[in-house]
C-alpha cells in the first residue's frame, strides 16, 4: 500500500510546504489528535465488543434458568467449541481455501486482461467487476437459490445430460463453495488488477529483450510484480469466506455442509443458553484465522503489503 | 511517555470499562409477571403501534400491497399500525429479542406473538406486560375452550391470534398422487424434495401419532427418542431436504420441495399467492397436530394502550372472519362464523377454519403436552442435534 502511496504522491504536483519550526512537541500532539476519531471509533466499536464478547465466551449457565448467564471463568466452552464443532471448523477452512482458489483462478486472467489487454473496454469491465456491490449480498445469494432450484435452467439441464448425480445443486457443498467463489471474486479481481496495472510496462518488455519467451517472462516478471496483489486478493477472499454463514444457509443443506458461521448462529439464535459457547466459538475462529495469516504473511508476504 | 503507550493504555482502560459493563442479566426474582415493572404508557401522545407476526399471517392485498383489514383500523383509530413479518421460527425469534427484553432495551415492537409453549416462557420470564381486559370490550369473544388455557389463567398476558394444524402438505400436480400418511412421504421419488418444520412439537408430535403414541400426555423420553431417530434417519437418507421455519413457504414455491410437514393455512395462501389450486393440505390418518399462536405486548413496549386497541380490533367477529377467509386458520373469535356466511358460505363450513370437536376427534387431532422445563431443555437440546443446530 506504501507503494500506491508514493505513486499517487509523486504523480501529483507538490507544494512543499516547509515543516512548521514548532518542533517535535508540536508535530507529535497532532499526531495524537490526528490518530484520535480512528482510536475512539477503535476503540468504541472493536475493542470493547471484543471484550464483551471475550467474558461472555467464559459465562456458564444459571442453573435452572436456561437463557440466564452468570460471571465465571469457564474453559469448558471452548472445550465444546474445539470437540463437537471440529468438523465445522475444517469444513469452514475447506470451503474458505478452495473458494479462494477458485477465485484465484477466474480472477487472474481477468484482471490481466483488463490491465494489458481491454483497451477502451477496461472501463465497462471495472463496472461489471462492481456493479453487484449495488445489490445487497444477501440477495444475491437467494436469486442464486432460484436460479439453481431444481425447476431452473441449471438444475434441469444438469439433469437433463445426466451430470447431476444427486438430482440437486442447492443443499450441497458444490452450492455453497460457488456462491461463496462468486461473492467475494471482486475482492480478489480488484487487488490483483490495482497491482498489474500499475506495473511497469517496460519491465514486462524488458523481459522479451531479453530472450525470455511469453510464459517464463510472466512467470519471472509479471506475477512477482503481481504478489502484492495476489496476497492481498487471497487475503480478502480467505477471512471473509470463513467466517461466512450467508452462502451455507442458503445453498447448503442442515446438517453435511455447515460451516462455523452456522453453528454460531444457531448457538446464538436457535439454542437456548447457547451464547457463551457461541461466543467461544467465534474467538476460536478469529484465532484461528489470525495464526494462519500471520503463518501466510511470513511466508508470501512482502515488504509492500506490511 | 510514548505514543505506544498511550495508545495501549487508552485500550486497556477501555476494556476495563467494558468488563464492568457487561454483568449479564439475572434471572427474574418471583412474583410473576405481577411484580414487573412495567414502563410509562406513551399510547396517548404516540399514536403508533409496532406489531411483529408470523409469515401469510394476516389479509393481504396483492395489488394495493396493504393488509385491508390493518389499513381500516388506521382510520378507525388514527393509531398508525406497522406490521412486520419478523417471526420465522418460536426459538430464533425470541432468542433474537430476549436479551434485549432483558436488559429492557425497546424492540420496536409493540405486539409479538408466539406459540403457546413459547408463550408460557414469555410469560414465566416476566418478558410481557399484563392486559387490561376491561379496556378490551371484544376479548370476551374468545372462545370458550382458549379461555383458561394452562400457561395464562384468565388470559391476563395473551391473547390467541390463530389456531391450526400441522398436517401434510404436498403439490398434488407434481406428486402425482394423494398422499395419506406420513409414509407416503418417504417414497423413492419424492427424495430430497420433502421439507418439515423445524418446530419441533409439529413434526415430532406428527411423527409420535404416526408411531402410535398420544403426544398430548404422558409420553416420555423413550418415545420422544424413537420420533428424534425416525426424523434423524430420514434426514441422513437424503429424503428430507431441509428443516425449516415459516421459510419453508420459499421452497414449496421454487419448487426445490414438493411436498413436506407444513401448516394447514399457509397451503391455503400459496395456493392465491402461486395461483395454482393442487397445492393440498391433508391431516395424516393417523391424526394431526393443533396448536395455538398468541398476541403479547413485549415488557419494554411503552404503547400498551394501542396493542391493546389493536388486539380488541381483531376480536370483532366481522374483522375476524375477514382475516379467517384469507389466511384459513382455526379463528378463535366467537361469532366469527356468523359473519363468514356473509362474505363466503363454503369456508363458514370449513373445518380448519371451524373445526367441530367431533372434526378434533374423528382425524384425531392433538395438542402437544407442556413440557416441564427440564424436558423442554433436554429435548429441545436433541432435536438441535438432528437438526444441525
Amino acid at each position: 500500500m506504501t507503494v500506491a502511496s508514493a505513486h499517487v504522491a509523486g504523480g501529483g504536483t507538490t507544494h512543499a510546504d516547509p515543516a512548521p519550526a514548532g518542533g517535535a512537541r508540536k508535530r507529535s500532539w497532532t499526531a495524537y489528535l490526528l490518530l484520535l476519531p480512528g482510536g475512539l471509533w477503535l476503540l468504541l466499536f472493536f475493542v470493547i465488543p471484543l471484550v464483551q464478547l471475550f467474558t461472555v465466551s467464559l459465562q456458564s449457565g444459571f442453573p435452572g434458568y436456561p437463557g440466564y448467564y452468570y460471571r465465571d471463568v469457564n474453559i469448558g466452552n471452548y472445550g465444546t467449541a474445539l470437540t463437537e464443532f471440529a468438523g465445522h471448523f475444517g469444513r469452514s477452512l475447506l470451503y474458505a481455501g478452495l473458494a479462494t482458489f477458485f477465485a484465484f483462478i477466474l480472477a487472474y486472467p481477468l484482471a490481466y486482461a483488463m490491465a494489458f489487454k481491454a483497451g477502451k473496454w477496461r472501463n465497462v469491465m471495472m463496472i461489471c467487476v462492481i456493479a453487484p456491490f449495488f445489490t445487497s449480498f444477501i440477495l444475491r445469494t437467494i436469486a442464486w437459490r432460484q436460479i439453481l432450484a431444481d425447476d431452473g435452467p441449471v438444475a434441469s439441464t444438469l439433469k437433463f445430460l445426466h451430470l447431476l448425480p444427486g438430482g440437486h445443486i442447492t443443499e450441497t457443498w458444490m452450492a455453497v463453495v460457488a456462491g461463496l467463489t462468486y461473492n467475494f471474486l471482486p475482492f480478489m479481481v480488484l487487488p490483483i488488477y490495482a497491482s498489474l496495472e500499475r506495473a511497469d510496462a517496460r519491465v514486462i518488455e524488458a523481459g522479451g529483450d531479453l530472450y525470455a519467451n511469453g510464459f517464463t517472462t510472466f512467470r519471472t516478471v509479471t506475477l512477482p510484480m503481481s504478489m502484492p496483489g495476489v496476497i492481498a486478493g487471497t487475503l480478502l477472499t480467505f477471512i471473509p469466506a470463513a467466517g461466512d454463514y450467508v452462502n451455507a444457509d442458503l445453498l447448503g443443506s442442515d446438517r453435511s455442509t455447515k460451516m462455523v458461521g452456522n453453528v454460531i448462529e444457531s448457538q446464538f439464535f436457535k439454542v437456548l443458553g447457547g451464547f457463551p459457547v457461541a461466543a467461544a466459538l467465534s474467538f476460536t475462529l478469529m484465532a484461528l484465522i489470525l495464526a494462519m495469516v500471520f503463518l501466510y504473511i511470513r511466508r508470501f508476504g512482502t515488504e509492500e503489503l506490511l | 511517555m510514548t505514543r505506544r503507550n498511550v495508545l495501549g493504555g487508552a485500550l486497556l482502560g477501555g476494556a476495563a470499562a467494558a468488563l464492568s459493563a457487561c454483568a449479564p442479566p439475572a434471572p427474574p426474582a418471583g412474583g410473576g409477571v405481577a411484580a414487573a415493572k412495567l414502563p410509562q404508557d406513551l399510547s396517548a401522545t404516540e399514536k403508533v403501534v409496532r406489531w411483529a407476526n408470523w409469515t401469510a399471517y394476516l389479509d393481504y392485498d396483492e395489488d394495493a400491497k396493504n393488509y385491508p383489514t390493518l389499513e381500516a383500523f388506521i382510520k378507525k383509530t388514527g393509531i398508525k399500525a406497522t406490521y412486520t413479518e419478523d417471526v420465522d421460527d418460536n426459538d430464533s425469534y425470541f432468542n433474537k429479542i430476549a436479551p434485549q427484553l432483558r436488559a429492557g432495551q425497546d424492540i420496536d415492537r409493540d405486539i409479538f406473538v408466539f406459540t403457546d409453549w413459547m408463550a408460557n416462557r414469555v410469560i414465566r420470564e416476566q418478558l410481557c406486560q399484563p392486559l387490561e381486559l376491561i379496556r378490551m370490550p371484544h376479548a370476551s369473544n374468545l372462545l370458550d375452550a382458549l379461555k383458561d388455557v394452562s400457561f395464562d389463567p384468565g388470559r391476563e398476558h395473551s391473547l390467541t391470534w390463530q389456531s391450526g394444524f400441522a398436517g401434510i402438505g404436498y403439490d398434488r400436480s407434481k406428486v402425482g398422487r394423494h398422499l395419506k400418511t406420513l409414509d407416503d412421504l418417504w417414497a423413492p421419488d419424492l427424495k430430497g424434495r420433502i421439507v418439515v418444520l423445524s418446530e419441533f412439537r409439529d413434526t415430532l408430535g406428527l411423527i409420535m401419532l404416526s408411531q402410535g403414541v398420544d403426544p398430548s400426555q404422558g409420553f416420555g423420553k423413550q418415545q420422544f427418542e424413537a420420533a428424534t431417530a425416525e426424523i434423524d434417519k430420514r434426514i441422513a437418507d437424503g429424503y428430507i431436504r431441509r428443516v425449516k421455519g415459516n421459510s419453508y413457504l420459499e421452497d414449496l414455491k421454487s419448487g426445490n420441495a414438493v411436498a413436506g410437514i407444513v401448516w394447514s393455512g399457509d397451503l391455503f395462501v400459496l395456493r392465491a399467492e402461486t395461483e395454482n389450486d393442487h397445492w393440498q393440505f391433508q391431516i395424516p390418518e393417523s391424526g394431526g397436530m393443533l396448536w395455538s399462536d398468541n398476541m403479547m405486548i413485549p415488557i419494554t413496549s411503552t404503547h400498551r394502550k394501542n396493542a391493546m386497541t389493536l388486539m380488541d380490533y381483531y376480536y370483532q367477529p366481522d374483522v375476524a372472519a375477514t382475516v379467517a377467509a384469507y389466511v384459513n386458520y382455526v379463528c378463535p373469535v366467537q361469532g366469527a362464523q356468523a359473519e363468514m356466511e356473509k362474505i363466503d358460505p363454503e369456508l363458514a363450513k370449513s373445518p380448519f377454519i371451524f373445526p367441530s370437536a367431533a372434526y378434533l376427534k374423528d382425524n384425531n387431532i392433538k395438542g402437544f403436552r407442556a413440557l416441564t422445563p427440564q424436558e423442554d431443555a433436554e429435548y429441545s437440546a436433541a432435536w438441535a442435534k438432528v437438526v444441525g443446530n
